[in-house]
């Protein structure tokens, strides 16, 4: 299993994530990684290394090429899931909370204009 | 491993507009009005209806699906409205409620102007690490569309 201390610090970097969050959403290459971020292909192999050790990502040959994808076993996986989780959770509470109180201010306005009618 | 190092906990912050104690309210005995529906670990696979939190120390913490079948999610393990509530998520690698089981949850309301800041911390989640591979197995019956991606799109 990865070591949790590479899993967190690999994680850290707002870059890395980006890559992590693309290879998620499928397997890619470092060139086609080259292509979708503003980075040159050096640096992406970088990343992908420190992600590699990290145990997030594995990476296998097809043809010429090294094509990268998310080790699910990773507790990093977990955790990153958690996060969005979290995420996701929170804006809805958010949401709800102010349509609730959206709704307390305007029965409070209907309510004076009821008491100003009368 | 031959040391254990903890994972960064998890920490979210949001700011709503509503007053602590109501924020306290809608975020704990209004989580059916918010919860994501498609998190649900119900074994019956009933469309979830309800989330209880016992309002107390001690008190449970569960889903009721639509068929009014209950599984337990985790307890209260401090109730201090309209300030913080610690709750233990008991839900493991399995996705499946485990006595034994237990990571924290902690939910703090500060007044932030006319309304709240909400803080949330998911701590322990080194515990997770024992079940990450049960947890891979398990992400085929998934939990939310992003945990299907990932066995999809991993596998």
């Amino acid at each position: 299993m990865a070591r949790l201390s590479n899993v967190v610090s690999a994680l850290a970097d707002p870059t890395r994530r980006e890559i992590f969050e693309r290879l998620a959403e499928e397997p890619r290459s470092v060139g086609a990684l080259a292509l979708a971020l503003p980075i040159s292909r050096p640096a992406v192999s970088q990343h992908l290394r420190v992600l590699k050790e990290a145990g997030l990502v594995t990476d296998r040959a097809e043809g010429t090429r090294r094509i990268y994808q998310i080790d699910p076993a990773g507790l990093g996986v977990i955790r990153q899931w958690l996060d969005r989780f979290w995420e996701r959770s929170l804006d809805a509470f958010r949401a709800e909370a102010d349509k609730d109180e959206g709704q307390k201010h305007k029965d409070k306005a209907r309510k004076g204009k009821e008491e100003k009618a009368e | 491993m031959s040391a254990i190092i903890a994972p960064a906990p998890i920490r979210k912050e949001v700011r709503v507009q509503a007053a602590p104690a109501r924020a306290f309210e809608i975020f704990t005995a209004g989580m059916s009005r918010w919860w994501l529906k498609t998190h649900t670990i119900n074994p019956t696979k009933s469309p979830l209806k309800d989330i209880v939190m016992e309002p107390r120390r001690d008190g449970r913490w569960y889903e009721r699906g639509e068929d009014g079948s209950e599984c337990q999610w985790g307890k209260v393990l401090a109730w201090e409205p309209p300030t913080r509530v610690l709750l233990a998520w008991q839900i493991s690698g399995r996705w499946r409620y485990d006595p034994n089981f237990v990571t924290e949850v902690e939910i703090r309301f500060t007044p932030d102007g006319a309304g709240t800041k909400v803080e949330l911390e998911h701590r322990n989640l080194e515990r997770l690490g024992d079940a990450a591979e049960a947890m891979r197995t398990a992400f085929e019956s998934g939990w939310g569309s992003l945990l299907e991606q990932f066995a999809t799109k991993a596998a």
